[in-house]
This record gives C-alpha cells, sequence and structure tokens, in this order.
C-alpha cells in the first residue's frame, strides 16, 4: 500500500484501525502495554491496601472521604467511556465530524472528571491538612489516586492533539489506529477508575 | 504486505447496519454499568454490615470491568486472542501482586 | 528517495550521525553490543576490586564505605547494564532475520529503547563522580537504601527508572514483532527456540518491569518527597519495598535465563547436525518456567518473617521450577547424543554451560528449601549460587553467542584459537572464584562485609576465589584482543559459515539493511535446513520481488531520552535547592515536546523500489 492509499484511502475498509500493518502493530503492543499497566496499578493497589490503615495518628479513610463527589466523578469518568465508544462508532462508520463532537465530549467530561479531582486534593490538604507528607496513609492514596490522575491528564493531552493535529484533514488509515489506541487507553482508565471507587472509597468509608 | 481491504457500497451499509445493532448493545451495557454503580454506592450509604457488603462490591467491580472490556474495547471481537491472554496475563501477576501486598506484608 | 547508497563509504562524522538517528534492529544491536559490553567491563573492573580488596585478611585495598558501593554498583551494573542489554543486542540482531522480518514492529521505538537504556545507564554511573555511587547493594531495601546519604541512591533511582522505561518497551517490541511479523508458512510451533525464548522473556518483562517502575516511584517519594511508604515512623513498611523488587527481581533471573538458553539451543542444534531434540517439550518448557517464575518471588525472603505457611508455599513453587529446567538439560544432552558433533569456541561454551549451569540449579534446590535456606541466607554460599547461575548461564551464553552470531551481525569471524584461550581461561577462572564460594559460605562468611579476620580458615578460599576472578579477567582481555584482531583482519565470510539450519543464515552476512529481498517461504522446522536437504541453495521466496517498505531514520529517540536524563537531575537535586526544579520543567518539557512531534508529524517512510533491487543484484 502506497503512501497516497495511506492517507487518502479512498473508500475505509471495514476496520481502519487494522487496516495497515502499523495499525496491526500499534493495535497488539498497545494491548500488550495495557497488560502491563495492570500490573503496574495493581502494584500501586496492593501498596495502598498494605497502608490504609497507616495513618500515624492523622485522618483516617473514613473520617476524610465523602461519597457525593465520588459519585459525580464516577459517573462523570463511566459516561465518557460511553462517548468514547461512540466515537470510535463513529470512526468505522467513517464520520469524521461526528467523531470529533463525540470526542470533544469525551474530553469535556475527562475535564470535568479531573476538576472535581483537583478540587477534592485541594480540599484534603487545606481543611484536613492531609498531605503526601502526613503518613503512609497519605504517601499511599495520593500516588495511587494521583497516578491515575496523571493517566487522565496524559490521556486528555493526548486525545486534544489528536483532534487538533486532524481536525482539517480528516480520517486516513494512518491516524485511524492513533484515534483507537487512544480511546483503548481512555477505557483502560475507566477501568482503574472502577477498582479505584470501590477499593479506595466505597471500602474505605465502610 | 497488506491487501487493500476496501469494501463494496453494499457490504459498508450491511456493516453499518450491524455496527448499529452493537451500538444499541453499548447502551444497554452502559446503563447496566450505571445501574451497579448505583447499587454500588447505596449499599455503602445504607450501612450495611461490612463483611457482606464487601465480596457484593468486589463482584460488581469486576463486572463492570469485564463490561469495559469486552463491550466498549470488544474483547469479545475476533482478531482479539493475543490481546486476551497478554491482558489476562497481566490480571494474573497482577493478582498474585496484589494478594501478596495486601495478605503478607504485615504477617 | 535513493537509499541503496547507504551501503557506500561514508566520512566518521555522518556515520556517528546515522548510528544516532538509526532505526534498524541490525545497527542498534550492534549498539546495544558495545554499549553493554562497555558496562559489562566497567562491572567486571569492580568484581576485581572487590576481590582484590579480600584477597587477604583485614586487607585495605579500598575503604568500607567504597567497597558498598562497589558491590551495589558492580550487581546493578552487570544486571541492568550489561546482561539486559547483551541480550537485548542479540535479540535485535538474531529474531528478526529468525523469523523472516524487515525489521521489528517499532523501529521507532527500538531505538528509543536503546537510547533510554544507555542514559539511564550514564545516570546510574554519574553517582562516582558527585560524592559516592549507590551503596545499599543492588537489592536497595529500605530502609538502608532510604536512609542511604548524598545522592548516590538518587542516581541508582532515576537511572534504573530511565532505563526500565526503555527495557519495557523493548519487551512489547519484540512481543509484537514476533506475532505480526513472521514470514509466512513461520507458524509458531516452527519459530526457532531463541526468538520462542525471546517471545516468553519479553513477556515476563511486560509484566514484571512494572512493579519495579513502582518500587522505583515509591523510593524516589521517600527519598526526594518525604513521603512514608517504607518510613515505620510514618506508619510504612520497609517490606513493601522487598516485595515489589523480587515481584520484579525474581522474573528478571529468567528474563537472561530463558534467552541464554535459546542462545544454547540454537548452537548445540546447529554443531550436533541435528534437529532439537524435544523441540515441542523444549518449547512447553520455556513457558512453564515463564509462568512458573512469577510465583516465586519471595523465596528471596524467606529470613524477612513471612510465617511458615507462605514460606512453604514460595518453596514448593521454586523447586518445582527444577522440572522443566531439568527437561531442558535433558533435551540438550539428547541432541547431542548420536549427534555429529563440531567443537569450536561457541560449542564449547555450550558444553560448559550444561554442567556449571547443572550445579546452579542443584544449590538453587537447596536455597529453595526454607528452613535451610536460613543458614544459607545471606553468605557466601548464595553468592556462589547466583553467581554459577547467572555467569555459568547467561554469561556463557553471551560468550557464545557472540562468537556464533559474529558473523551475522559484522561478516567476520572470530578467531578460533583465541577463542578457545578466552573460554578455558575464563572457564576455570569462574570455577576457581565462586565454587570454594560454596564452602566459604557454609562456613559462615557473610556476603556483602567489606573485610574478615584471620585465622578463621577463610584465608586460602579467598585467595584462590581472587586468583580465578583475574583469570576471567585475562579470558575477556583475550576476547578483546580477538574482536580487534578481526576487525583489522576484515576478512569477510559468507551468509553461513556454520552450515545453518536457521532463516538468519539465508541472507548474506552481514545482512542487506532490508533484510530480505523477497520474504521466504518456511516449510518447517529448521526452515534453511529442509530446503538445503533437498538440495535447493536457499530459501524459496514468498512474494514477487516487489517495492520494500522502510522506515524513516529519526533523531527524536536520543533527544527524548537526553530530555528524561536532564529532568533526572532536577528531581535529584531539587531536594537541596528549589531553583533545580528548572530543569525537571525543561527536561519533562524537550521529552513530552519529542512526544507531541512525533504524534503529530506523519512519517510513512519511504520505498525501495524494485529497479533499485534488481540493478543491485546485477552489480
Amino acid at each position: 500500500m502506497s503512501e497516497h492509499d495511506v492517507l487518502n484511502p479512498g473508500q475505509m475498509p471495514q476496520n481502519p484501525e487494522k487496516a495497515t500493518l502499523e495499525g496491526k502493530n500499534k493495535f497488539m503492543g498497545f494491548w500488550f502495554f495495557l497488560g502491563g499497566e495492570a500490573v503496574l496499578f495493581a502494584s500501586l493497589f496492593g501498596t495502598y491496601l498494605a497502608l490504609n490503615d497507616s495513618t500515624n495518628g492523622g485522618k483516617s479513610s473514613e473520617e476524610l472521604f465523602g461519597l457525593e463527589l465520588v459519585f459525580i466523578m464516577t459517573m462523570l469518568l463511566l459516561t465518557s467511556s460511553l462517548t468514547s465508544v461512540y466515537a470510535m462508532y463513529h470512526m468505522k462508520n467513517n464520520d469524521f465530524k461526528k467523531m470529533q463532537i463525540w470526542l470533544g465530549i469525551t474530553v469535556a467530561l475527562g475535564l470535568g472528571f479531573l476538576g472535581f479531582e483537583i478540587y477534592e486534593f485541594y480540599h484534603y490538604i487545606h481543611e484536613y491538612e492531609f498531605t503526601l507528607r502526613s503518613s503512609a496513609f497519605g504517601s499511599a492514596f495520593y500516588t495511587l489516586v494521583g497516578f491515575h490522575g496523571g493517566h487522565v491528564v496524559f490521556g486528555l493531552l493526548w486525545i486534544v492533539s489528536l483532534m487538533i493535529r486532524n481536525a482539517k484533514r480528516g480520517l486516513n488509515l494512518y491516524n485511524a489506529p492513533k484515534f483507537y489506541v487512544a480511546s483503548l487507553y481512555w477505557h483502560f482508565i475507566d477501568v482503574v477508575w472502577v477498582f479505584i471507587f470501590t477499593v479506595v472509597y466505597l471500602m474505605g468509608v465502610l | 504486505m497488506p491487501e487493500k481491504v476496501s469494501e463494496s457500497p453494499v457490504q459498508f451499509e450491511y456493516e453499518k447496519q450491524k455496527r448499529k445493532e452493537e451500538m444499541k448493545q453499548q447502551v444497554i451495557t452502559f446503563a447496566l454499568m450505571i445501574i451497579f454503580t448505583i447499587i454500588a454506592f447505596a449499599m455503602v450509604a445504607s450501612g450495611l454490615d461490612k463483611l457482606f457488603v464487601i465480596p457484593i462490591l468486589l463482584v460488581l467491580a469486576g463486572i463492570q470491568v469485564g463490561f469495559q472490556l469486552y463491550y466498549f474495547m470488544h474483547m469479545s471481537h475476533k482478531g482479539h486472542e493475543l490481546p486476551a491472554m497478554m491482558f489476562y496475563g497481566g490480571a494474573f501477576a497482577a493478582f498474585l501482586t496484589i494478594l501478596a501486598l495486601a495478605a503478607l506484608v504485615w504477617w | 528517495m535513493s537509499t541503496l547508497v547507504a551501503t557506500n563509504k561514508k566520512s566518521f562524522g555522518s556515520t556517528i550521525w546515522d548510528y544516532l538517528t538509526t532505526v534498524d534492529h541490525k545497527k542498534i544491536a550492534i549498539m546495544y553490543l558495545i554499549a553493554g559490553g562497555f558496562f559489562f567491563i566497567l562491572g567486571g573492573l569492580e568484581a576485581l576490586a572487590i576481590r582484590w580488596q579480600l584477597v587477604q585478611p583485614m586487607n585495605d585495598f579500598v575503604s568500607a564505605g567504597f567497597y558498598n558501593e562497589l558491590i551495589t554498583m558492580h550487581g546493578t551494573t552487570m544486571i541492568f547494564l550489561a546482561a539486559m542489554p547483551l541480550i537485548f543486542a542479540f535479540m535485535n540482531a538474531v529474531v528478526p532475520l529468525q523469523i523472516g522480518a524487515r525489521d521489528v514492529a517499532f523501529p521507532f521505538v527500538n531505538s528509543l529503547s536503546f537510547w533510554l537504556f544507555l542514559f539511564g545507564g550514564i545516570m546510574l554511573n554519574v553517582g562516582w563522580f558527585t560524592g559516592g555511587a549507590a551503596d545499599a547493594g543492588w537489592t536497595a531495601y529500605a530502609p538502608l537504601s532510604t536512609t542511604s546519604p548524598g545522592q548516590g541512591v538518587d542516581y541508582y533511582v532515576l537511572g534504573l527508572q530511565i532505563s526500565g522505561a526503555g527495557t519495557l518497551m523493548g519487551g512489547i517490541n519484540f512481543l509484537v514483532t514476533i506475532v505480526n511479523m513472521r514470514a509466512p508458512g513461520m507458524t509458531y510451533m516452527r519459530m526457532p527456540l531463541f526468538t520462542w525464548t525471546a517471545f516468553v522473556a519479553s513477556a515476563l518483562i511486560l509484566f514484571a518491569f512494572p512493579a519495579l517502575t513502582v518500587g522505583l516511584f515509591l523510593m524516589m517519594f521517600d527519598r526526594l518527597f518525604g513521603s512514608g511508604f517504607f518510613d515505620p515512623s510514618m506508619g510504612g513498611n520497609s517490606v513493601i519495598w522487598q516485595h515489589l523488587f523480587w515481584i520484579f527481581g525474581h522474573p528478571e533471573v529468567y528474563i537472561l535465563a530463558l534467552p541464554a538458553f535459546g542462545i544454547f539451543s540454537e548452537i548445540i542444534s546447529t554443531f550436533s547436525k541435528k534437529r532439537l531434540f524435544g523441540y515441542t517439550a523444549m518449547v512447553f518448557a520455556t513457558v512453564l518456567i515463564g509462568f512458573l517464575g512469577f510465583m516465586v518471588w519471595a523465596h528471596h525472603m524467606f529470613t524477612v518473617g513471612m510465617g511458615p505457611a507462605a514460606n512453604s508455599i514460595f518453596a514448593v513453587a521454586t523447586m518445582a521450577i527444577a522440572v522443566p529446567t531439568g527437561i531442558k538439560i535433558f533435551n540438550w544432552l539428547f541432541t547431542l547424543w548420536g549427534g555429529n558433533i563440531q567443537i569450536n569456541t561457541a560449542m564449547l561454551w555450550a558444553l560448559g554451560f550444561i554442567p556449571t549451569f547443572t550445579l546452579g540449579g542443584m544449590t538453587g534446590v537447596m536455597v529453595a528449601a526454607a528452613s535451610a535456606d536460613f543458614q544459607y541466607h545471606d553468605t557466601y554460599f548464595v553468592v556462589a549460587h547466583f553467581h554459577y547461575v547467572i555467569v555459568g548461564g547467561v554469561v556463557f551464553a553471551l560468550f557464545a553467542g557472540t562468537h556464533y552470531w559474529w558473523p551475522k551481525m559484522f561478516g567476520t569471524i572470530l578467531d578460533e584459537k583465541l577463542g578457545k584461550v578466552t573460554f578455558w581461561l575464563f572457564f576455570v577462572g569462574f570455577h576457581l572464584t565462586f565454587f570454594i564460594q560454596h564452602f566459604l559460605g557454609l562456613m559462615g562468611m557473610p556476603r556483602r562485609y567489606w573485610t574478615y579476620l584471620e585465622g578463621q580458615n577463610l584465608d586460602l578460599g579467598n585467595l584462590i576465589s581472587t586468583i580465578g576472578a583475574f583469570l576471567m579477567g585475562v579470558g575477556t582481555i583475550v576476547l578483546l584482543i580477538n574482536i580487534i584482531k578481526t576487525s583489522v583482519k576484515n576478512e569477510k565470510v559468507s551468509g553461513d559459515p556454520w552450515d545453518g539450519r536457521t532463516l538468519e543464515w539465508a541472507i548474506p552476512s552481514p545482512p542487506p539493511f532490508y533484510n530480505f529481498k523477497q520474504l521466504p517461504l518456511v516449510r518447517g522446522l529448521d526452515p534453511l535446513w529442509i530446503e538445503k536437504m533437498e538440495g535447493r541453495k536457499g530459501m524459496t521466496p514468498a512474494e514477487p520481488l516487489t517495492d520494500i517498505h522502510m522506515p524513516n531514520n529519526s533523531f527524536i529517540p536520543f533527544v527524548m531520552s537526553l530530555g528524561l536524563f536532564i529532568a533526572g537531575f532536577g528531581f535529584i537535586y531539587q531536594k537541596q535547592d528549589i531553583a533545580w526544579l528548572s530543569l525537571v520543567f525543561v527536561g519533562m518539557g524537550i521529552t513530552l515536546g519529542c512526544m507531541l512531534l512525533r504524534s503529530v508529524k506523519d512519517d510513512l517512510g519511504y520505498h525501495i523500489h524494485k529497479e533499485d533491487l534488481k540493478k543491485e543484484a546485477g552489480e
């Protein structure tokens, strides 16, 4: 397949993200990477579970966490996962404009999530003086949730730069795999969040 | 060399229809995920016994993650055999890691 | 875009630029070989300093503090900066050729992996010049590491973090390469065993390195940002580090050992002129070792106090690994049996490996017995055990692979006579050094102590050990002389000097930059051998001569790694002066900027036109 065909495919194939060898490689490699990310987050979760009672005389999880905020954050992130499914749906239908719109909504929801998370951290630090340095529990909490937040930031930057870069030229076989793996990444962020709200917040206030 | 995999307009319409059906399933999946989340939060808020709630929370989380993987991330589609293998490999290592850190550190 | 000029003579500057920007797996392999070889020599010098300090009781060749730095850096350098990259050198040089591919799946990422490793390795060693290298042991156990003064351990943490990221990318790259890029007919069960072991080792990298990444992050936060993961006074627990380190650290042993097994499988089969005995069982054993390798890490921690239940589980799981390893040993022996054996340098290393590694495996079962391990733990018995496994297994394999694949990588053949001298010096030196250490350990000599008292029956053993170490050093020097001699002589060899069996021998030495003019059709295990047996000269092509798609060179990987290198200094010194934080922003800005550039700039590669290929063939 020549460069011209890749950039101007004419009729899009059924799975544009896997139509070129490069796309197939990206798709496979990114899934493998997510397998490694699972271990990365498991190590953080394990550390958190080992240290979630080590409050060092400071605030404990029951005293800190409120469920309302976490519920809203969860809804935002869950919905953003669905909207990125819609984006990929329109990518496969070769409807670039709708894909951009749904990706835009995904980014907006992600930003909302991030805003609440920053507010939450700010709140803990200023109201309760609960920081990375206050106890081993604090260290573990901020590291686990912060790593997830870092993934959200990176995912947002990634999706936005893809949207801007390709805004004028639309879909082709070169950028379709890029959009597809970015959406996989976004779903994985949601997978991790499911465990965070369950293990950290829900089990934390029980 | 990857061959050109374009399809005829008729087939494109057929696939499009199929994707539309699938999209409906995705929305149903999403609704279920929201319901599970609400159940999880409600159970914690209701103040039921810890030993009763925690296993259910973990099961609900597991189902939700399954939905994400198989529906949202399309792991149920063909061509995902190796991604599934590697992801479950990672999940296995992840499970051992969490088990050890949660159970052995303060032994 | 004309590309075949690449083979013409070039100026020194343009050669350097070519290597800085290359994405060719064969050139990256050569860079891995050179950098890994450099660190191997560095780690070897540290080892010699250690042995010289222990040559006699109460020696004062080095101070106690410097001794700690030496043992720490020796272990870290040898594992992360010598053994790993040298394994990657051979994986890069050989795996794409063995599966009949034109490059790896992600050539750009391949180059990034190398530069991350190199900058990480340099970072680790910067500590020597800034008031002392890392001194908490290569395992960096907390609280020793979290309270170690100076910046040595900080360099250890940041250096390993950077080079570890490179290794993780390399692992994913090889997984995808082997899954997606195999030539027509190259089914999984027709892959050469080296490719199989590279595949399983890459999967282990993928699942093991993230645990190290997290461990290093926690260590970095504890040392540089005041968190309390490992600090009991804040409610932390230092055992968490031990778990995370060994969840990574034990699979790491197999990440090194499995490709070593693969190298020996290729060599033994080639020079016995026989198909590898029990190929299917070998593949099965490789996968099983990889799987079991994840469930045994806590056998490094028997004396931590995990309780009898956990100790027993990990002891039994560890002993189970002896089964697939035994399968391998027997299969190598049966491959030799009745074979038309040709003993050259590569084969000598393979023959030396079998008994040596078996000894290491045997002491492995001994230390796996949890109750007995309370005696062996932290003595020279353990030092002897893991050197028998890592040197006897991995380093022997690297020497063997160097001799075996040198013709393929450089187009020249290493001198056999000097090669055999290297083998005998190193082999005898190795056993002199480490066999006696079993007994020193059983007599109670603890590891990591900088000296010992007179009159405890440790004198003679240590003297013998030191003599052996210097023999190994001389052996390595002979290899270097051999390499220089061979390169100066520059006598070219054919593409198939060993009468080989696998695909890499079907193409010229060194291979053209596109590897295969036409992708080969693979018709079974040992594909080249099959064709030879049927009287053909080479492989049957699986495709007509067409344009070949090639990736573009790129300088971005180098700059991206440099960015992280710069940021590393910022992280380390912001603790003393917050102004240093600016370096973090500069460095991370460079790296993220490079990532953005890579993401938005189209890089579609180029094509070699078939007319050019035909012209080249006509010359």
